[in-house]
């Protein structure tokens, strides 16, 4: 404990230290025990030999889930099995999935690396650590699993399903803080109120440590209240390690990167060049003492941003900003980049709009045209002379303050966004020349 | 005071219709609609005989649809009629948002106020009695 707690306030250059020593060890070993990174560093002319300071590690290749996949199962080790411990392996939703492993040490810094999020949320050898993601392959289970016992907690290890049971154990066993998805830490709160318990109160429950789904800060406000739990967000890829990546501190600011073993940059997905902190863009990651399954420069896909300054809660460890959405979502509108979470996040301060949109591109005038249209809530009062235009123009401000491009603002009636399977498709693309002609 | 209905519309053609239609299954009465619109959309306003179920119905059929008290106010049908309401309610500070005319039969026009600001309405209503003009209520238009 003493360990952990002085490695979370070490200073900028300790921590700066580590990071080169760390990359400094991996991308050798990368080098030398993968065959698929010393082909790509030589064909990019990197020598892992000469990094001398942190910058230097931008000459690196990028690594992409793709590469991992071709070389599924074992291509990507740097140990032999003998050392390997357990494998886990990510869902792989078109077909082939992308294989971590991990030796004794990767197992013990994952569990370290989690244990801090239980620690954030005030979390001792006293509290009872209820686990409900799945185990097995996925990263979830024994990621947090591993971090309850590294954290001293008393862990009840009860997977996912079986919602009533999960209540009855919760209860009688007076859990304590409680790792899940979000959507599952809502959907048990559900389940116990419509049982007509009142989980806020009836419940020992204090915190909750959730990811693996992002989720929105009116989503989170809902479930605290329901829980009467602080909601922490986690997040981690089974590519890097697992859960614990970057947790959230009682701050709820950002998400404490685990710095000692993860060197983190934010690059235009556009072009790959690094973004100063404070920017919006691709997550980046390098591990620094992974044995088995080293990575040197994942594009996790994922967006978001390193926080500047420091965290009121003394961990000195950099912040990134919860996700924003994936790469792949990504839109590049009059050469801005543009998400559309961001859009979201606007639409989430205007009480009067669902949260229904779609952005439909138009070609005019040669530059893309941005229309949003958004569905007006039942409770919003329009009868009044201007009200609508009133709300149009207010959307339209803060979109353009927020996202710095015009979007034009159109109010549609409701369902005239079309769903499928509950969903909106959320960006209709007409622009000439990208799909049509 | 009565009930107005404001239905969002988008300028699309057969929305409108699909309103009647819905109003007409609800088996709701028309006294009178007007439309106001800008390029995007319309809001459609209507007087009927039974608001709430007029709203219930449009609703269930996803019909952006509110519901607005307004002032439905007799006005003498002779030169002025109109002139010495409005001096009226400037007279007591109230600023009208729109109105429009409902019916006229006989002696008698009836115009339909919305006065600025939810609380005003009730309050113009009872002053413009006092005046002595004649207020409609809902039970005049079931
Ligand atoms: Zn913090």
């Amino acid at each position: 404990m003493g360990a952990q707690t002085d490695v979370l306030h070490l200073s900028r250059d300790e921590i700066e230290k580590i990071q080169l020593e760390g990359i400094k060890k991996t991308v050798v070993d990368c080098y030398e025990n993968v065959p698929f990174y010393k082909k790509s560093f030589d064909d990019a002319g990197f020598n892992p030999y000469a990094v001398e300071t942190l910058d230097d590690l931008k000459a690196a290749p990028f690594v992409t889930k793709q590469d991992l996949r071709d070389n599924y199962p074992y291509g990507m080790l740097a140990r032999p099995l003998s050392e390997v411990k357990e494998i886990h392996m990510s869902s792989g939703t078109t077909g082939i999935a992308t294989v971590g492993a991990y030796t004794e040490h990767d197992l013990q810094f994952w569990g370290d690396c989690f244990a801090r999020g239980i620690r954030y949320a005030g979390g001792t050898a006293d509290d009872v650590f209820h686990v409900c993601y799945g185990y097995g392959l996925f990263t979830g289970g024994l990621g947090a699993h591993y971090g309850g016992l590294s954290a001293g907690c008393t862990v009840i290890p009860m997977s996912s399903g079986s919602t009533e049971r999960q209540l009855r154990v919760m209860r009688d066993m007076g859990s304590t803080i409680i790792a899940c998805t979000p959507s599952y830490a809502m959907h048990l709160a559900d389940v116990a109120i419509e049982k007509g318990m009142n989980p806020a109160q009836d419940f020992k429950l204090r915190a909750g440590i959730l990811g693996a789904e992002p989720f929105s800060d009116n989503f989170r406000a809902e479930l605290e209240r329901k829980l009467g739990i602080k909601a922490l967000d986690v997040y981690g890829l089974t590519e890097l390690m697992g859960p614990g990546v970057a947790i959230e501190c009682l701050e709820q600011k950002g998400l404490h990167i685990a710095e000692d073993h993860f060197y983190c940059e934010i690059i235009d997905p556009a072009t790959g060049e690094n973004l100063p902190d404070g920017e919006w863009g691709e997550l980046v990651i390098t591990t620094l003492d992974r044995e088995a399954s080293p990575v040197v420069r994942y594009r996790t896909r994922d967006i978001t941003r390193i926080l500047p300054g420091t965290c009121a809660c003394g961990v000195t460890h950099r912040r990134i900003d919860r996700l924003h959405g994936r790469t792949d979502d990504m839109l590049v509108l009059r050469g801005v980049n543009v998400f559309p979470s961001q859009v979201e996040d606007v639409m989430e301060t205007f009480p009067e709009v669902s949260s229904w949109y779609q952005i439909e591109l138009t070609t005019k005038n040669s530059l893309d045209n941005v229309t949003l249209k958004v569905e007006i809530n039942p409770d919003f009062d329009f009868d009044n002379i201007g009200a609508i235009e009133k709300l149009q123009a207010a959307i339209q401000k803060r979109l353009k303050e927020q996202l710095l491009i015009k979007i034009n603002v159109r109010i549609v009636e409701p369902k005239s966004i079309a769903r499928s399977e509950g969903k909106a498709k959320r960006v209709i693309d007409l622009r000439k020349g990208i799909y049509n002609d | 005071m009565i009930k107005q209905i404001t239905v969002f519309l988008e300028n699309t053609e057969g929305r409108l219709a699909a309103l009647t239609h819905t109003l007409r299954r609800a088996n709701v009465n028309m006294h009178a609609l007007t439309i106001s619109e800008t390029s995007d959309y319309g809001l459609v306003r209507i007087i009927c005989d039974d608001p709430d179920a007029a709203l219930a119905a449009l609703r269930a059929e996803d019909f952006r649809a509110t519901e607005t008290n307004v002032s439905a106010i007799e006005v003498p049908n002779r030169p002025g009629g109109l002139a010495d309401l409005l001096d009226t309610l400037a007279s007591l500070n109230m600023n009208i948002e729109y109105g429009y005319c409902f019916s006229s039969k006989g002696d008698n026009a009836v115009d339909v106020f919305k006065i600025s600001g939810h609380a005003h309405t009730a309050e113009a209503t009872f002053k413009l009695e006092e005046a002595g003009f004649k207020a409609l209520r809902q039970e005049d238009l079931a």
